[in-house]
């Protein structure tokens, strides 16, 4: 087991070097000024350049990033939030993400998961088909639709919540924003969960348990529940990829101040501001590939099958 | 042995009479897709789903043109006193200056037809995922194909490759092309034609890992076959199944990226329009003209509904069940 997880942290470590490295590479060579030139002269922009040290060889460059990034340095930006360092402004935003983001996955593994058991459980009745509706909702309305209309009805028309998030009342203003971004979440795993527990309710192992007198809870959470969890935590990783993604529709719309609209700024922006978008890839590339490595892992710890396989690939 | 001629008699052999013939029942044998197309149109909800996506392609295709106005037209309409500058008119027949004209959608908040704009905007988004989704298909099936069919070394680097690319999350992708592309409809299809290939690839591989050991594949290599013959000619058109629900699931995929790629400000730029920046400027004036966002919510959404309907149809009827026989 020791040696699979190592084998797999090193793969992503090196891929992780692998994207930085390209990343890196492409922000430099790309054609394209990395100053907003109106506002700047010529000498200005000479200036700027040699004191970011975008005129030495590009292999040194990349080595000073790296030690900087190291050390946790982002270094600081071409033209958004001129000269604040990128660190400074990445704590408040990552914050603030990672709150919203994480109550957001756990509301919707949560419900998810509710609604899915419920509806296997009541096959073919009315909460089945209010859980085959709702997920087919969550798929085909993107999450940020969701927020817009619930942004329009409970804070504008019904000025309940606030209509733009308020840091200082957290809890209360993050109600919103988290639970139109764990909606395909929810459903999704609704969805999931639903089909893989029909599944094992079919199968014979549980007519077995049933035939020997099993019944009621202990069925369900002994035999059922614990062989239709294991697929389920394949579909969390990419789920919570695609948060990360949707995240970033969400925040500009309810203006969270988070790492999603901290993007938008830098690329939607009048100028595409290059170290901010280069911290945020290489960010957004770490986080996607810590995800699948935690599931992955994840994945070998409950199925021994899939090690094993791994590891016979290799001999 | 002696070899000695066999006389046959009578019962051995009995000459059919023509009574006999017809009785014998004949099924016309039923191809694999005449199978498939049975199921398919078995299916309620597949069925649903490709009259709404046809639907909507149909509007996409004519709504611009039964409208009188052009998708990029400000409707200005002259008062008995004062000329009105633009006209913002919300859905249905409108009074007062617009008297006699028909919004069905109403109007923008520059008095540009909504209806108009709405099936503009569709037709954009359905080309950007026709398009990108179909070059992608091409790129990511060769792919597969060739990686899983060669095996060894060449997969070995191939999935390298595919692991590293699929390490990538899109927005990264994204964000690093706004930096050399103009923002436009060019960023929208080069992000995806980079990102979507991939899931392509790795459907089409393991349908080829699946296929490549079986006989009519050894027979045509002992024949003296070559490899890409092989490859592309005998093995593709049995791994096409899979691959088209692949790209059924890609292209609600597509739709959803140039809606969000629009949203944040990246993707079409105006005057075009597409889904995802009509949703983008319901938004700015939804307080005050809350109707301008409904029209093109509820074409996303019920494409959104139309291409998985159609997807999930499409996988139940490639791969039936014995229940739903």
């Amino acid at each position: 087991m020791a040696k699979y997880i190592l084998k797999r942290v090193g793969l992503a470590l090196i891929t992780l070097f692998l994207i930085i490295f390209i990343l890196f590479v492409l922000v430099r060579i790309m054609p394209g000024n990395p100053f907003p030139s109106e506002r700047m002269s010529a000498e200005q922009i000479v200036n700027k350049r040699a004191e970011m040290g975008l005129d030495d060889p590009i292999l040194v460059q990349f080595g000073r990033y790296f030690i900087n990034l190291l050390h946790g340095d982002f270094g600081k930006g071409t033209s958004l939030y001129y000269g604040a360092p990128i660190n400074t402004v990445l704590s408040t935003c990552i914050s603030n993400s990672f709150r919203i983001g994480g109550i957001a996955i756990l509301e919707g593994t949560a419900v998810g998961l509710l609604l899915g058991i419920t509806a296997a459980l009541n096959r073919g009745k009315f909460l089945d088909g209010f859980c085959t509706v709702f997920s087919i909702l969550g798929v085909c309305v993107p999450g940020y639709v969701f927020l817009i209309f619930l942004q329009y009805f409970f804070a504008y028309k019904i000025p309940f919540f606030p209509y733009f998030f308020d840091p200082n009342r957290f809890v209360f203003s993050s109600i919103l924003p988290s639970l139109s971004l764990s909606l395909f979440t929810m459903s999704t795993v609704a969805r999931f969960t639903r089909n893989e527990m029909v599944e094992v309710m079919d199968s014979d192992y549980v007519r077995l348990a049933e035939s020997k007198g099993m019944t009621g809870s202990l069925l369900v959470r002994k035999h059922i529940l614990r062989n239709a969890l294991i697929p389920i935590v394949t579909v969390l990783g990419p789920l919570i990829v695609d948060l990360l993604t949707g995240a970033l529709v969400v925040e500009k719309i309810y203006g969270i101040n988070g790492i999603g609209k901290l993007m938008v700024d830098a690329i939607a922006g009048e100028g595409v501001d290059y170290n901010y978008v280069l911290a945020l890839g290489i960010l957004y590339s770490a986080l996607y590939i810590g995800i699948m490595l935690v599931v992955d892992i994840l994945y070998g710890i409950i199925d021994p099958r899939i090690r094993v396989s791994a590891s016979g690939e290799e001999g | 042995m002696e070899n000695t001629t066999y006389v046959p008699v009578p019962g051995d052999f009995e000459l059919l009479t023509d009574r006999d013939i017809t009785t014998d029942k004949n099924f016309a044998s039923q191809s694999y897709w005449k199978g498939v197309a049975t199921h398919f149109f078995r299916n309620r909800r597949a069925v649903v789903g490709l009259v709404l996506v046809l639907t909507i392609i149909i509007l996409a295709i004519l709504g611009p043109m039964l409208s009188p106005y052009n998708y990029d037209q400000i409707i200005r309409a002259a008062d008995s006193e004062k000329v009105v500058a633009k006209g913002i008119a919300p859905p249905g027949t409108s009074e007062g200056p617009f008297a006699g004209m028909t919004f069905l959608f109403g109007t923008d908040d520059l008095g540009r037809d909504l209806w108009t704009r709405t099936w503009q905007g569709a037709r954009v988004s359905l080309i950007i995922a026709f398009v990108t989704i179909f070059i992608d298909m091409i790129i990511g099936m060769s792919y597969g194909l060739i990686s899983g069919y060669f095996g060894g070394m060449v997969d070995n680097v191939m999935q390298r490759i595919v692991e590293i690319a699929n390490s990538v999350p899109r927005l990264v992708i994204v964000s690093v092309l706004a930096i050399f592309m103009p923002k436009g409809m060019g960023l929208v299809i080069v992000a995806l034609l980079l990102t979507e290939w991939i899931g392509m690839s790795k459907i089409a591989r393991a349908e080829m890992l699946k296929m490549k050991e079986q006989e009519y594949v050894l027979a045509s290599r002992t024949l003296g076959a070559k490899s890409l013959h092989i490859i592309f000619k005998q093995i593709l058109p049995n791994t096409i199944g899979p691959i088209i629900t692949q790209m059924m699931f890609s292209i609600p995929t597509a739709i959803f990226t140039e809606a969000f790629l629009s949203f944040v400000g990246v993707g079409i730029m105006l005057p075009q329009c597409s889904i995802g920046s009509l949703i983008s400027t319901g938004f700015n004036n939804i307080t005050t003209l809350p109707y301008q966002i409904l029209s093109p919510i509820a074409v996303l959404a019920l494409q959104m509904l139309g291409f998985n309907f159609i997807g999930d149809g499409f996988r139940e009827a490639l791969a039936p069940k014995l229940e739903d026989m």
